[in-house]
Protein backbone atom coordinates (compact mmCIF):
# COMPACT_ATOMS: atom_id res chain seq x y z
CA UNK A 1 0.00 0.00 0.00
CA UNK A 2 2.89 1.93 1.11
CA UNK A 3 4.80 1.66 -2.01
CA UNK A 4 1.83 2.13 -4.26
CA UNK A 5 1.33 5.67 -3.07
CA UNK A 6 4.50 6.59 -3.70
CA UNK A 7 3.92 6.79 -7.97
CA UNK A 8 1.05 9.10 -6.96
CA UNK A 9 1.68 11.95 -9.67
CA UNK A 10 2.00 9.24 -12.88
CA UNK A 11 -1.65 8.63 -12.49
CA UNK A 12 -2.84 12.13 -13.04
CA UNK A 13 -5.24 12.82 -15.88
CA UNK A 14 -3.33 12.78 -19.36
CA UNK A 15 -4.07 15.57 -20.73
CA UNK A 16 -3.95 19.39 -19.75
CA UNK A 17 -6.99 20.62 -17.41
CA UNK A 18 -7.10 23.76 -20.18
CA UNK A 19 -10.63 24.58 -18.22
CA UNK A 20 -8.60 24.67 -14.85
CA UNK A 21 -6.69 27.46 -16.29
CA UNK A 22 -9.38 29.31 -17.82
CA UNK A 23 -11.20 29.12 -14.56
CA UNK A 24 -8.21 30.05 -12.07
CA UNK A 25 -7.42 33.55 -14.65
CA UNK A 26 -11.22 34.07 -14.16
CA UNK A 27 -11.29 33.43 -11.08
CA UNK A 28 -8.45 35.40 -10.01
CA UNK A 29 -9.73 38.44 -11.82
CA UNK A 30 -12.89 38.62 -10.32
CA UNK A 31 -11.45 38.52 -7.18
CA UNK A 32 -9.06 41.18 -7.91
CA UNK A 33 -11.92 43.29 -8.83
CA UNK A 34 -13.91 42.51 -6.49
CA UNK A 35 -11.81 43.27 -4.00
CA UNK A 36 -10.11 46.15 -5.43
CA UNK A 37 -13.57 47.39 -4.97
CA UNK A 38 -15.08 46.15 -1.56
CA UNK A 39 -11.91 45.67 0.69
CA UNK A 40 -8.47 47.12 -0.49
CA UNK A 41 -10.41 50.15 -1.85
CA UNK A 42 -11.72 51.04 0.53
CA UNK A 43 -8.89 50.44 3.07
CA UNK A 44 -6.11 52.47 1.12
CA UNK A 45 -8.62 55.20 1.44
CA UNK A 46 -8.49 55.16 5.15
CA UNK A 47 -4.90 54.90 5.30
CA UNK A 48 -4.41 57.87 2.91
CA UNK A 49 -7.16 59.61 4.78
CA UNK A 50 -4.76 59.10 7.77
CA UNK A 51 -1.88 60.36 6.27
CA UNK A 52 -3.52 62.85 5.48
CA UNK A 53 -5.45 63.68 8.63
CA UNK A 54 -1.82 63.25 9.99
CA UNK A 55 -0.12 66.11 8.01
CA UNK A 56 -2.54 68.30 8.64
CA UNK A 57 -2.28 67.53 12.09
CA UNK A 58 0.85 68.12 11.90
CA UNK A 59 0.68 71.36 10.10
CA UNK A 60 -2.12 72.63 12.40
CA UNK A 61 -0.26 71.81 14.90
CA UNK A 62 2.84 73.99 13.49
CA UNK A 63 0.80 76.50 12.75
CA UNK A 64 -0.34 77.20 16.01
CA UNK A 65 2.91 76.89 17.63
CA UNK A 66 4.29 79.77 14.95
CA UNK A 67 0.94 81.45 15.64
CA UNK A 68 1.26 80.95 19.44
CA UNK A 69 4.85 82.55 19.02
CA UNK A 70 3.67 85.30 17.45
CA UNK A 71 1.39 86.49 19.87
CA UNK A 72 3.78 85.83 22.84
CA UNK A 73 6.24 88.58 20.94
CA UNK A 74 3.33 90.88 20.70
CA UNK A 75 2.56 90.59 24.59
CA UNK A 76 5.97 91.15 25.03
CA UNK A 77 6.52 93.81 22.97
CA UNK A 78 2.98 95.10 24.41
CA UNK A 79 4.65 95.08 27.57
CA UNK A 80 7.82 96.75 27.20
CA UNK A 81 5.35 99.58 25.53
CA UNK A 82 3.40 99.50 28.97
CA UNK A 83 6.41 99.98 30.92
CA UNK A 84 7.78 102.33 28.83
CA UNK A 85 4.69 104.15 28.81
CA UNK A 86 4.49 103.92 32.61
CA UNK A 87 7.69 105.21 32.64
CA UNK A 88 7.28 108.68 30.89
CA UNK A 89 3.92 109.32 32.38
CA UNK A 90 5.33 109.22 35.90
CA UNK A 91 8.13 111.53 34.48
CA UNK A 92 6.05 113.99 33.06
CA UNK A 93 3.66 113.79 36.03
CA UNK A 94 7.26 114.87 37.82
CA UNK A 95 7.65 117.77 35.93
CA UNK A 96 4.16 119.26 35.73
CA UNK A 97 4.36 118.69 39.59
CA UNK A 98 7.59 120.80 39.35
CA UNK A 99 6.08 123.31 36.91
CA UNK A 100 2.58 123.44 39.01
CA UNK A 101 4.90 123.85 42.33
CA UNK A 102 7.15 126.85 40.85
CA UNK A 103 3.53 128.24 39.12
CA UNK A 104 1.75 128.19 43.10
CA UNK A 105 5.19 129.08 44.88
CA UNK A 106 5.01 132.06 42.19
CA UNK A 107 1.69 133.21 42.32
CA UNK A 108 1.81 133.08 46.18
CA UNK A 109 4.28 135.21 46.23
CA UNK A 110 2.67 137.91 43.61
CA UNK A 111 -0.44 137.70 45.80
CA UNK A 112 1.45 138.81 49.10
CA UNK A 113 3.47 141.49 47.33
CA UNK A 114 -0.05 142.65 45.54
CA UNK A 115 -1.42 142.28 49.85
CA UNK A 116 1.17 144.37 50.86
CA UNK A 117 1.15 146.68 48.14
CA UNK A 118 -2.56 147.21 48.80
CA UNK A 119 -2.35 147.59 52.85
CA UNK A 120 0.50 150.11 51.85
CA UNK A 121 -1.95 152.07 50.39
CA UNK A 122 -4.52 151.57 52.41
CA UNK A 123 -2.04 152.62 55.56
CA UNK A 124 -1.32 155.59 52.83
CA UNK A 125 -4.90 156.69 52.39
CA UNK A 126 -5.83 156.23 56.21
CA UNK A 127 -2.79 158.51 57.12
CA UNK A 128 -4.52 161.28 54.65
CA UNK A 129 -7.56 160.82 55.94
CA UNK A 130 -6.24 160.96 59.54
CA UNK A 131 -4.31 164.21 58.33
CA UNK A 132 -7.29 165.95 56.38
CA UNK A 133 -9.27 165.32 59.93
CA UNK A 134 -7.46 166.57 62.20
CA UNK A 135 -6.18 169.57 60.02
CA UNK A 136 -10.21 170.17 60.18
CA UNK A 137 -9.82 169.27 63.53
CA UNK A 138 -7.36 172.37 63.87
CA UNK A 139 -9.20 174.74 62.31
CA UNK A 140 -12.02 174.55 64.23
CA UNK A 141 -9.88 174.43 67.45
CA UNK A 142 -8.28 177.36 66.29
CA UNK A 143 -11.74 179.21 65.47
CA UNK A 144 -12.36 178.02 68.92
CA UNK A 145 -9.37 179.47 70.28
CA UNK A 146 -9.70 182.14 68.47
CA UNK A 147 -13.14 182.53 69.96
CA UNK A 148 -11.68 182.34 73.58
CA UNK A 149 -8.72 184.47 72.46
CA UNK A 150 -11.33 187.18 71.44
CA UNK A 151 -13.03 186.78 74.43
CA UNK A 152 -9.76 187.41 76.98
CA UNK A 153 -9.00 190.31 74.63
CA UNK A 154 -6.04 189.72 73.38
CA UNK A 155 -3.22 191.20 71.73
CA UNK A 156 -2.56 191.15 67.86
CA UNK A 157 0.77 190.29 68.28
CA UNK A 158 -0.44 187.64 71.10
CA UNK A 159 -2.97 186.23 68.68
CA UNK A 160 -0.64 185.67 65.67
CA UNK A 161 1.61 184.03 68.56
CA UNK A 162 -1.02 181.31 69.20
CA UNK A 163 -2.31 180.98 65.96
CA UNK A 164 1.30 180.14 65.01
CA UNK A 165 1.75 178.17 67.99
CA UNK A 166 -1.15 176.20 67.39
CA UNK A 167 -0.19 175.34 63.32
CA UNK A 168 3.58 174.71 64.36
CA UNK A 169 1.65 172.11 67.11
CA UNK A 170 -0.37 170.75 64.20
CA UNK A 171 2.05 170.16 61.68
CA UNK A 172 4.15 168.52 63.76
CA UNK A 173 1.11 166.05 64.42
CA UNK B 1 -3.54 8.77 -1.84
CA UNK B 2 -3.50 7.47 -5.13
CA UNK B 3 -6.40 9.25 -6.43
CA UNK B 4 -7.85 10.28 -9.46
CA UNK B 5 -9.34 13.75 -10.30
CA UNK B 6 -12.61 14.42 -11.07
CA UNK B 7 -12.36 15.57 -14.66
CA UNK B 8 -15.04 16.78 -16.32
CA UNK B 9 -15.30 17.97 -19.92
CA UNK B 10 -17.33 20.62 -20.80
CA UNK B 11 -17.02 22.90 -24.18
CA UNK B 12 -14.13 21.31 -25.12
CA UNK B 13 -12.19 22.33 -22.14
CA UNK B 14 -11.25 19.98 -19.13
CA UNK B 15 -12.43 20.50 -15.93
CA UNK B 16 -10.77 19.58 -12.43
CA UNK B 17 -14.32 19.73 -10.48
CA UNK B 18 -11.94 19.53 -7.58
CA UNK B 19 -9.73 22.54 -8.81
CA UNK B 20 -12.97 24.67 -9.47
CA UNK B 21 -14.38 23.65 -5.99
CA UNK B 22 -10.92 24.42 -4.13
CA UNK B 23 -10.50 27.78 -6.14
CA UNK B 24 -13.69 29.08 -5.59
CA UNK B 25 -13.32 27.85 -1.86
CA UNK B 26 -9.95 29.79 -1.43
CA UNK B 27 -11.22 32.97 -3.60
CA UNK B 28 -14.42 33.01 -1.33
CA UNK B 29 -12.24 32.59 2.14
CA UNK B 30 -9.85 35.63 0.84
CA UNK B 31 -12.85 37.70 -0.13
CA UNK B 32 -14.76 37.32 3.30
CA UNK B 33 -11.48 37.91 5.08
CA UNK B 34 -10.85 41.08 3.04
CA UNK B 35 -14.24 42.47 3.36
CA UNK B 36 -14.85 41.25 7.05
CA UNK B 37 -11.59 43.29 8.02
CA UNK B 38 -12.32 45.90 6.25
CA UNK B 39 -16.02 46.26 7.11
CA UNK B 40 -15.64 49.03 9.79
CA UNK B 41 -13.27 50.98 9.04
CA UNK B 42 -12.00 53.95 11.26
CA UNK B 43 -9.31 56.55 11.30
CA UNK B 44 -8.01 54.63 14.88
CA UNK B 45 -7.52 50.73 13.50
CA UNK B 46 -8.72 48.44 15.65
CA UNK B 47 -8.28 44.61 16.28
CA UNK B 48 -8.76 42.90 12.71
CA UNK B 49 -8.87 45.92 10.67
CA UNK B 50 -4.90 46.70 12.15
CA UNK B 51 -4.21 43.54 10.62
CA UNK B 52 -5.25 44.20 7.25
CA UNK B 53 -3.45 46.98 7.39
CA UNK B 54 -0.40 45.25 8.45
CA UNK B 55 -0.63 42.95 5.75
CA UNK B 56 -1.00 46.07 3.62
CA UNK B 57 2.26 47.87 4.88
CA UNK B 58 3.88 44.22 4.34
CA UNK B 59 2.71 44.18 1.04
CA UNK B 60 3.95 47.68 0.28
CA UNK B 61 7.38 46.83 2.22
CA UNK B 62 8.04 43.82 -0.42
CA UNK B 63 6.86 46.32 -3.77
CA UNK B 64 9.46 49.02 -2.01
CA UNK B 65 11.94 46.73 -2.05
CA UNK B 66 12.23 45.74 -5.91
CA UNK B 67 11.17 49.24 -7.43
CA UNK B 68 10.24 52.49 -7.05
CA UNK B 69 6.66 53.12 -5.47
CA UNK B 70 6.18 55.80 -8.04
CA UNK B 71 5.48 52.88 -10.61
CA UNK B 72 5.44 50.05 -7.60
CA UNK B 73 2.16 51.54 -6.38
CA UNK B 74 -0.31 50.20 -9.20
CA UNK B 75 0.71 46.61 -8.00
CA UNK B 76 -0.43 47.16 -4.85
CA UNK B 77 -3.64 45.61 -5.24
CA UNK B 78 -1.85 42.86 -7.28
CA UNK B 79 0.65 42.07 -4.50
CA UNK B 80 -2.15 42.15 -1.79
CA UNK B 81 -4.65 39.70 -3.68
CA UNK B 82 -1.84 37.73 -4.41
CA UNK B 83 -0.43 36.99 -1.32
CA UNK B 84 -3.61 36.66 0.60
CA UNK B 85 -4.86 34.19 -2.28
CA UNK B 86 -1.62 31.87 -2.32
CA UNK B 87 -1.14 31.92 1.30
CA UNK B 88 -4.93 30.92 1.63
CA UNK B 89 -4.66 27.90 -1.05
CA UNK B 90 -1.41 26.63 0.66
CA UNK B 91 -3.28 26.21 3.94
CA UNK B 92 -6.73 25.07 2.74
CA UNK B 93 -4.70 21.36 1.70
CA UNK B 94 -3.39 20.95 4.92
CA UNK B 95 -5.78 20.35 7.73
CA UNK B 96 -7.61 17.18 5.86
CA UNK B 97 -8.16 16.11 2.28
CA UNK B 98 -11.86 14.84 1.52
CA UNK B 99 -11.87 11.91 -1.44
CA UNK B 100 -15.29 10.74 -2.35
CA UNK B 101 -15.33 8.02 -4.74
CA UNK B 102 -11.30 7.65 -5.14
CA UNK B 103 -11.72 11.12 -6.23
CA UNK B 104 -9.64 14.16 -4.29
CA UNK B 105 -11.93 16.73 -3.51
CA UNK B 106 -10.25 18.98 -1.19
CA UNK B 107 -6.73 20.05 -1.50
CA UNK B 108 -4.66 22.74 -1.82
CA UNK B 109 -5.60 24.49 -5.53
CA UNK B 110 -2.03 25.50 -5.58
CA UNK B 111 -0.71 21.73 -5.05
CA UNK B 112 -1.68 21.62 -8.67
CA UNK B 113 1.03 22.19 -11.53
CA UNK B 114 -1.89 23.39 -13.92
CA UNK B 115 -3.39 26.21 -10.99
CA UNK B 116 0.46 27.50 -10.06
CA UNK B 117 1.94 27.88 -13.54
CA UNK B 118 -1.36 29.45 -14.85
CA UNK B 119 -0.61 32.32 -12.56
CA UNK B 120 2.84 32.57 -13.01
CA UNK B 121 1.85 32.56 -16.80
CA UNK B 122 -0.64 35.70 -15.96
CA UNK B 123 2.73 37.03 -14.04
CA UNK B 124 4.35 37.12 -17.30
CA UNK B 125 1.84 38.74 -18.87
CA UNK B 126 1.14 40.95 -16.77
CA UNK B 127 5.15 41.95 -16.57
CA UNK B 128 5.02 42.71 -20.37
CA UNK B 129 2.00 44.48 -20.27
CA UNK B 130 3.13 46.48 -17.74
CA UNK B 131 6.75 47.19 -19.55
CA UNK B 132 5.32 48.29 -22.67
CA UNK B 133 3.13 50.51 -20.90
CA UNK B 134 5.08 52.56 -18.75
CA UNK B 135 8.02 52.33 -20.61
CA UNK B 136 7.03 52.41 -24.21
CA UNK B 137 7.47 49.61 -27.09
CA UNK B 138 11.18 51.03 -27.95
CA UNK B 139 12.73 50.86 -24.64
CA UNK B 140 11.10 47.82 -23.76
CA UNK B 141 12.41 45.96 -26.74
CA UNK B 142 15.75 47.57 -26.23
CA UNK B 143 15.23 45.80 -22.71
CA UNK B 144 16.03 42.70 -24.12
CA UNK B 145 19.24 43.50 -25.56
CA UNK B 146 21.20 45.42 -22.67
CA UNK B 147 23.23 45.19 -20.88
CA UNK B 148 24.93 43.06 -24.10
CA UNK B 149 23.57 42.55 -27.15
CA UNK B 150 24.67 38.84 -27.38
CA UNK B 151 22.58 38.36 -24.18
CA UNK B 152 19.51 37.98 -26.25
CA UNK B 153 19.04 34.14 -26.52
CA UNK B 154 19.68 34.03 -22.83
CA UNK B 155 16.81 36.92 -21.77
CA UNK B 156 14.38 35.05 -24.05
CA UNK B 157 15.05 31.76 -21.97
CA UNK B 158 14.90 33.80 -19.09
CA UNK B 159 11.04 34.96 -20.14
CA UNK B 160 10.56 31.37 -20.33
CA UNK B 161 12.55 30.58 -17.27
CA UNK B 162 11.04 32.77 -15.21
CA UNK B 163 7.00 31.40 -15.08
CA UNK B 164 8.30 27.95 -14.90
CA UNK B 165 10.58 28.32 -11.72
CA UNK B 166 7.76 30.06 -10.36
CA UNK B 167 5.22 28.36 -10.74
CA UNK B 168 6.83 24.95 -10.43
CA UNK B 169 8.61 26.21 -7.07
CA UNK B 170 5.19 27.01 -5.64
CA UNK B 171 3.39 23.67 -6.48
CA UNK B 172 6.13 21.45 -5.46
CA UNK B 173 6.26 23.05 -2.19
CA UNK B 174 2.37 22.76 -1.77
CA UNK B 175 1.93 19.14 -3.23
CA UNK B 176 5.30 17.76 -1.63
CA UNK B 177 3.76 19.18 1.66
CA UNK B 178 0.38 17.68 1.37
CA UNK B 179 2.37 14.34 -0.29
CA UNK B 180 3.73 13.32 2.78
CA UNK B 181 0.99 14.62 5.28
CA UNK B 182 -0.94 12.02 2.99
CA UNK B 183 1.27 9.20 2.97
CA UNK B 184 1.79 9.87 7.14
CA UNK B 185 -1.85 10.37 7.75
CA UNK B 186 -3.35 8.07 4.88
CA UNK B 187 -0.41 5.52 4.86
CA UNK B 188 1.76 5.49 7.99
CA UNK B 189 -1.29 5.63 10.64
CA UNK B 190 -2.94 2.54 8.84
CA UNK B 191 0.26 0.45 9.39
CA UNK B 192 -0.95 -0.71 12.46
CA UNK B 193 -1.42 0.58 16.47
CA UNK B 194 2.76 1.54 16.23
CA UNK B 195 2.26 3.18 13.14
CA UNK B 196 -0.72 5.05 14.38
CA UNK B 197 1.25 6.16 17.22
CA UNK B 198 4.72 6.99 15.38
CA UNK B 199 2.40 9.09 12.46
CA UNK B 200 0.95 11.10 15.15
CA UNK B 201 4.11 13.67 16.03
CA UNK B 202 5.32 13.35 12.59
CA UNK B 203 2.02 14.29 10.97
CA UNK B 204 1.72 16.89 13.87
CA UNK B 205 5.71 18.59 12.93
CA UNK B 206 5.60 18.51 9.33
CA UNK B 207 1.74 20.08 9.43
CA UNK B 208 3.77 22.68 11.25
CA UNK B 209 6.36 22.96 8.99
CA UNK B 210 4.03 23.10 5.96
CA UNK B 211 2.05 26.31 7.31
CA UNK B 212 5.93 27.46 7.63
CA UNK B 213 6.00 26.85 4.12
CA UNK B 214 3.19 27.95 2.85
CA UNK B 215 3.71 31.32 4.58
CA UNK B 216 7.18 31.42 2.79
CA UNK B 217 5.81 30.28 -0.62
CA UNK B 218 3.05 32.95 -0.57
CA UNK B 219 5.30 35.41 0.23
CA UNK B 220 8.27 34.28 -2.39
CA UNK B 221 5.79 34.31 -5.02
CA UNK B 222 4.58 37.87 -4.32
CA UNK B 223 8.07 38.79 -3.98
CA UNK B 224 9.19 37.29 -7.25
CA UNK B 225 6.56 38.77 -8.86
CA UNK B 226 7.48 42.01 -7.49
CA UNK B 227 11.20 41.75 -8.75
CA UNK B 228 9.99 40.19 -12.44
CA UNK B 229 7.54 43.09 -12.78
CA UNK B 230 10.48 45.91 -11.54
CA UNK B 231 12.75 43.90 -14.23
CA UNK B 232 10.29 45.09 -17.18
CA UNK B 233 9.27 48.24 -15.16
CA UNK B 234 12.64 50.40 -13.77
CA UNK B 235 13.91 52.35 -15.60
CA UNK B 236 17.78 52.49 -13.86
CA UNK B 237 17.84 48.36 -14.79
Amino acid sequence: MLTSSLVLGAAEHASINTGDIVFQLLMFIILLALLKKFAWGPLMGIMKQREEHIGSEIQAAENSRKEAEKILQEQRNLIKEARNEAASLIESAKKQGDIQREEIITTARSEAERIKESAKLEIEQQKEKAVAAIREQVASLSVLIASKVIEKELSAQDQDKLINEYIQEAGDL
Amino acid sequence: MNHEAPVVEFMGLYFNMANVLMITVASAIVFLIAVLSTRKLAMKPTGIQNFMEWVMDFVKGVINSTMDWKEGGRFHILGLTLIMYIFVSNMLGLPFAIVLGGNLWWKSPTADPTITLTLAVMILGLTHYYGIKLKGIKEYTAGFFSPMKFLFPLKIIEEFANPLTLGLRLYGNIYAGELLLSLLAGGLAHQGIIGTIAAIPLTLAWQGFSVFVGTIQAYIFTMLTMVYMSHKVSHDH
